[in-house]
């Protein structure tokens, strides 16, 4: 057999076995958390991996999820399903409407650009109060629900946000090997050249922004119905930076790299919560000591210093 | 007048009064000229004369000032760089500007881009028919690769290859767009005696497939072999399109461009 | 009418805040290439450390400001020199993420130092306020318009007929033509981290006797620093002051006559604009690129 398939089959089972066997709810939520992230990194790492355009303002469209589902399934009570489709049709919209001035500019422009783009939504969670609850949040999200199946324990939760995070990866790797991977590649590269060979480098660029936003919106609807209680602290700057950070910290243009990103990020609060006061230092010191001693990324990082010391061993 | 209307008919490119001002610079003065269905049109004339420019506005990366340029019978002045290439005009890089982390064969299939149907839905799909859209565009892509000697590096990074190789996989990359008109930027700088010689032979067997050519060339010795015509440029303006032949002969020209040059051919 | 006069004089005192911090953004990248996430911080350092010096110690004024700027200044050389000058070949995604990791930090240690309860400060001098046509000038606004102005002057002049300020603008235009001139570009990046922290620290000073004190206020800072500077053209020094202006009296306009809550977002509507009208800012030359 095909050893890739063998490697994502073999991924696959892992996560399957450890849902069966896991008993604790916490370490179920931690992993759901994971996988809720690794759709955010996926998503991103599309733009900023494959296609070299970086955007600061990604919360905004986990908050656009997150948001349009709380207000469609919880105020006006349709339902979840019904407002995840609108959630993303919503989200993509909005990435194309900002998506075409904005993916006009590049390098730090593109990403003061996107960084606005996300402070006015952020802005605007907090300020739209008889919509989104305002400062102090959205309370009385549904809980999520298919037929008989409930999704209340976190088992099956689980289950769901990684069967998606399966079909998201699925997704990505179809695109990254077709024509448009391949014209997406390009435009990393050589921009110019791409041009001049005829790819319509704005469409492509608007393209990969709207599906990273409807990654990015389907994460928010998993976020909002896993927590119940969302805020726009969860969609702000920070947010957009930490999903940035999972990117590069697991290695740009990198499936598997958006995985571990989304891992490390995810556990590293969870560990250092033993620090207390202290958790935010030790947090920023890790953030920079990675990237200054591995601006390429963990992934690639750890496996070059390993070929570097088999090499002397 | 008969004759002149003929003539026309003929013409794949038709530049008309092209003008391009950077800052005080004219980098384009009132150019025109037309470039014969099948044939290879050298382009000369000293550094800084307007030679890429005039491609960059030609391929839609660079917008004119003033002017018109018209291609198979179509203006194509307002047209966005990608429509251009769909229509049939491709390009080589003076500097070489081959994607960087791809194979030679990556490269020829990105240049097929505009020849391929199916799109961002046909990628996450697959149907059949995509599936066989990329067998063939593989194929293709091989079969031009043989045609230009590269198939032995079909695999190897094109980044990685001598620079003659990589000039080469910039032209196999252009042919991949299927194109009707290929703009060649300085194809020989770089190259030896022997690449240089090769590089002659491919262009003619690129003319021969029917594709109309233009290059820019510093090298005489292989502008006055393989151009038909030579349009000759300084400092924005054109000051002479004739046959290679007479280009030698022309006073003006040798003033203005020639004249060392033309002292050290003798 | 009065409010309308109000709003200017508030705006032209903000926006003097945001104009320091957008000076020490601009003459940072325009030396470095930098853009550091970490800035607001440095104010945030720079009003908190008053908070200590002059609030807490009563200090004198003057002595509290030399030292509060002389400590947020060694802040941003150890900064640079471990966190920014090891990266050999610096990707710009990189340094946002190094120093949006380096503006954690800071605002880590000052959580831990002066903990999360905001804290206000008293005016610099107890002069009543002005009234000019029924608007109120508090005289904090006028040491506020004065500490912009003479900061953007002074390095006007340190620029324009210093050797070392022309050497440092050698450098801005091209480091390596710079480099083989004689002038050591490593040098003139910590001096422009040095010039940076430094009006950083000074619009926090200037600014602390106006707000309340948290170890979180320059995030907001920095973001709208950023975009004052982006307005008026990122590396240039009076666009910088310009766009900070232009922030300040917009905001307090749209404050008061839209709605206090959507104040934050006019900055950033107008960096939008910005980007998409003149992507160079409002003062920029035009240029192209070239293939
Ligand atoms: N994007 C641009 N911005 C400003 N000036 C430009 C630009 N592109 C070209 N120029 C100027 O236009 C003039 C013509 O340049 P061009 O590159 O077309 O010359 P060329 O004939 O190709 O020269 P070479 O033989 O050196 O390649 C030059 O003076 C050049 O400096
Ligand atoms: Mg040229």
């Amino acid at each position: 057999m095909d050893k890739k398939l063998v490697h994502n089959l073999l991924f696959i089972a892992v996560v399957a076995v450890t849902g069966m066997v896991v008993e604790n709810i916490y370490l179920l939520q931690i992993m759901t958390f994971i996988g809720i992230n690794t759709l955010l990194a996926l998503g991103l790492n599309m733009l900023m991996g494959y296609a070299g355009q970086v955007s600061l303002g990604h919360g905004a469209f986990y908050g656009i999820g997150a948001y349009a589902t709380a207000y469609l399934s919880g105020t006006l009570g349709i339902s979840p399903w019904a407002a995840l489709v609108c959630a993303i049709v919503l989200s993509v919209a909005v990435a194309f409407v900002v998506g075409r001035p904005t993916l006009k500019l590049s390098g730090y422009y593109l990403g003061m650009g996107t960084l606005g783009f996300g402070m006015i939504v952020h802005i605007l969670f907090r300020e739209a109060g008889s919509i989104t609850g305002g400062a102090s949040g959205f309370v009385g999200i549904p809980m999520l629900t298919l037929g008989p199946l409930s999704f209340e324990g976190g088992r099956n939760y689980f289950y769901l946000v990684w069967t998606v995070v399966f079909g998201a990866i699925f997704l990505c790797k179809r695109i990254i090997d077709s024509k448009t991977g391949r014209a997406l590649a390009a435009i990393h590269g050589r921009e110019n050249a791409a041009v001049a060979l005829g790819v319509d480098a704005h469409a492509l660029k608007l393209n990969i922004f709207m599906f990273s936003a409807a990654l990015g919106a389907m994460a928010g609807f998993l976020y909002a119905h896993f927590v119940l209680f969302i805020s726009p602290d969860s969609f702000g700057f920070m947010a957009s930076v930490k999903m940035v950070t999972m990117v590069v910290i697991g290695g740009m243009a990198n499936v598997w790299g958006a995985l571990i990103g989304a891992v490390v990020i995810t556990l590293l609060p969870e560990v250092l919560h033993g620090f207390a006061d202290h958790e935010m230092i030790v947090f920023g010191l890790i953030l920079m000591g990675v990237m200054i001693v591995m601006p390429q990324g963990l992934t690639q990082g750890v496996i070059e210093r390993y070929a570097r010391y088999k090499k002397r061993a | 007048m008969h004759g002149i209307r003929k003539e026309h008919e003929n013409l794949l490119l038709q530049v008309k009064g092209l003008t391009k001002q950077f800052g005080g610079v004219k980098a384009q003065d009132n150019v025109s000229f037309g470039v014969e269905q099948g044939s290879v049109l050298g382009l000369i004339g000293p550094n800084g004369a307007g030679k890429t420019t005039l491609f960059n506005m030609i391929t839609g990366v660079c917008v004119q000032d003033k002017g018109e340029i018209l291609f198979n019978g179509h203006a194509i002045e307002s047209m966005p760089v990608h429509k251009r290439v769909a229509a049939g005009i491709a390009r080589t890089f003076q500097n070489v500007e081959l994607f960087p982390g791809m194979t030679v064969l990556e490269n020829v299939l990105v240049g097929m881009h505009v020849r391929l149907k199916s799109g961002f839905w046909g990628a996450i799909i697959r149907s059949p028919r995509v599936v066989k859209e990329e067998r063939i565009a593989r194929e293709k892509a091989l079969e031009i690769l043989e045609f230009t000697g590269l198939l032995s590096y079909a695999d190897r990074i094109a980044c990685d290859l001598p620079v003659g190789r990589q000039k080469t996989a910039e032209i196999a990359r252009a042919l991949a767009t299927d194109p009707l008109l290929i703009l060649l930027d300085e194809p020989a700088a770089g190259l030896n005696r022997i690449e240089t010689q090769a590089l002659g032979a491919l262009i003619c067997r690129i003319k021969e497939q029917g594709i109309t050519l233009m290059l820019v060339e510093h090298d005489m010795g292989l502008a006055m072999e393989v151009c038909d015509k030579i349009l000759v440029l300084d400092r924005g303006e054109a000051i002479a399109l004739a046959t290679p032949q007479q280009i030698t002969n022309d006073q003006k020209v040798m003033d203005a461009y020639l004249g060392e040059e033309f002292q050290c051919l003798n | 009418m009065e409010d309308l006069l109000q709003y200017l004089f508030s705006g032209i005192s903000i926006g003097s805040v945001y104009a320091v911090v957008a000076i020490g953004l601009s003459m940072l990248y325009r030396s470095t290439e930098l853009i550091n996430f970490a800035h607001g911080e440095f104010a945030m350092f720079g009003a908190m450390g008053l908070v200590t010096l002059w609030g807490q110690f009563k200090l004198p004024l003057p002595l509290a400001f030399v030292l509060t700027v002389a400590g947020v200044s060694m802040v941003g050389i150890l900064f640079e020199r471990f966190a920014i000058r090891p990266i050999k070949d610096p990707h710009p995604i990189s340094l946002v993420i190094i120093t949006v990791g380096a503006s954690i930090v800071f605002r880590g240690v000052a959580m831990v130092v002066w903990g999360k309860d905001p804290v206000a400060l008293p005016s610099f001098s107890s002069h009543g306020s002005i009234e000019i046509a029924g608007a109120v000038i508090v005289p904090q606004s006028l040491y506020i318009v004065a500490a912009a102005l003479v900061l953007a002057g002074s390095l006007h002049l340190f620029f324009r007929y210093t050797l070392q300020g022309k050497a440092m603008t050698a450098c801005a235009v091209n480091k390596k033509a710079a480099w083989l001139t004689g002038i050591p570009s490593a040098r003139m990046g910590l001096f422009a981290v040095l010039i940076s922290s430094g009006s950083g620290a000074i619009a926090g000073i200037f600014i602390a006797p106006v707000t309340m004190n948290t170890y979180d206020m320059g995030t907001m800072l920095g973001l709208k620093g950023f975009c004052a500077a982006m307005i008026g053209g990122l590396g240039s020094l009076w666009g910088a002051f310009a766009g900070g202006l232009l922030l300040g009296i917009l905001e307090c306009f749209g404050a008061g006559l839209i709605s206090s809550g959507c104040k934050d977002a006019i900055a950033f509507v107008l960096l939008l604009l910005i980007l998409y009208l003149c992507p160079g800012g409002l003062f920029a030359q035009k240029q192209a690129d070239r293939f």
